[in-house]
């Protein structure tokens, strides 16, 4: 076990060792700049809203805020960048099968969309 | 780490169940450093995302496939304020009132690591003001949606499947984060009273279970905000 009792304040953490040991301490510094960053994600994606960007822009701007704020919490608070790959697979290749779903439903309601402009249209 | 001897596949081991349980609980450990309650809650999150994920693609389902105009978000979600309408006000500051909820968390896991019981205690708490205050501000949402006529079955603005869809998602991360808030208390309650100092009731690491609780309903609001709010 790593000696909880001396928090690392030196600003370099080693990740080998969080990795071996579990125990998760990191300079309060790395919390408060992903805390920064998830404002200025978050009021940037408001801004997209505010200002009224249309089309591929809007889409791909909020899409590229959402993942970069998803990462940020998923990587440094839920300390997902300090676990063993194991882990890191186990968790976040599921997800994916999801972007199948996705494909597959998007499919379908096409159709649905047509086949009711056909039928009630 | 001492090496138990290899088993031969002919070695006789316990009959039936209980040999069942025995192979499955035998040194075999997949997650080296996350203990059983970090690996369990990472492994409940993950049929939670599904649930959520779920929800979702419905939702996209429903909004692709319907011929009537969706109803815009930006203007069904917008504040008067002082004369003027302004698009998502409301659940802007729930965005960032969750953010802030989320830092405080991660400060709370990183103080009860250094051992600092008061601090982690009161960050905890803060934790959930902040989590029940986004509660009372989608009570506050849904009541005003509710007062002009959104329905699951209809709204006044368009496409019918917009209620169904508001009342669902929102509904669902709603009580994720209610029930968050008084796993918070909980837990924040055995901080302070310093349940993990000794070592006996547990350790500062249920600060962290919590936290990766916590944390997943933000990450879920990042969605939602992206998906349902601003597409």
């Amino acid at each position: 076990m790593a000696d909880i009792a001396a928090p690392d304040r030196s600003g370099q953490h080693s990740r080998a060792a969080s990795a071996q040991t579990g125990v998760q301490t990191h300079p309060l510094r790395v919390y408060f700049v992903v805390w920064g960053w998830l404002f200025v994600l978050s009021a940037a994606s408001y801004m997209v809203d505010y200002v009224q960007l249309e089309g591929v822009l809007r889409w791909s701007l909020i899409l590229a805020f959402m993942m970069l704020k998803a990462g940020l919490i998923v990587a440094v608070f839920m300390h997902m960048a300090w676990e063993r790959l194991a882990l890191a697979y186990a968790v976040l290749l599921p997800p994916l099968a999801l972007l199948v779903f996705v494909a597959i439903m998007a499919i379908e309601s096409d159709y649905t969309r047509l086949t009711r402009l056909f039928s009630f249209g | 780490m001492t090496h138990a001897p290899s088993h031969s596949p002919a070695q006789p081991r316990t009959p039936g169940l209980r040999g069942v349980v025995a192979d499955w609980s035998s040194d075999q450990r997949a997650f080296k450093s996350a203990s059983w309650r970090k690996a369990m809650m990472w492994i409940f999150l993950l049929s939670d995302t599904f649930v959520f994920g779920t929800f979702l693609i419905g939702y996209m389902t429903a909004r692709m496939s319907t011929v009537t105009p969706w109803p815009n978000p930006s203007e069904v979600f917008a504040l008067h304020v002082g004369g003027q309408e302004l698009p998502l006000l409301l659940i802007a500051i729930m965005t960032f009132v969750l953010i802030s909820s989320s830092g405080t968390m991660a400060l709370a896991v990183n103080f009860g690591y250094r051992r600092d019981r008061r601090t982690t205690a009161r960050l905890m708490f803060l934790t959930a003001l902040l989590g029940a205050t986004f509660v009372g501000m989608q009570v506050f949402e849904w009541s005003k949606l509710i007062s002009e006529g959104v329905r699951p079955w209809g709204n006044p603005w368009g496409a019918q499947q917009f209620g169904a869809s508001f009342f669902m998602i929102t509904g669902f991360h709603g009580a994720h984060v209610s029930i968050g808030v008084a796993f918070l208390v909980a837990i924040g309650w055995k901080v302070m009273r310093g349940d993990y100092e000794t070592g006996g009731r547990g350790s500062y690491e249920n600060v962290e279970v919590m936290g990766l609780y916590w944390h997943f309903v933000d990450l879920v609001w990042v969605f939602i905000f992206a998906f349902f709010y601003l597409w």
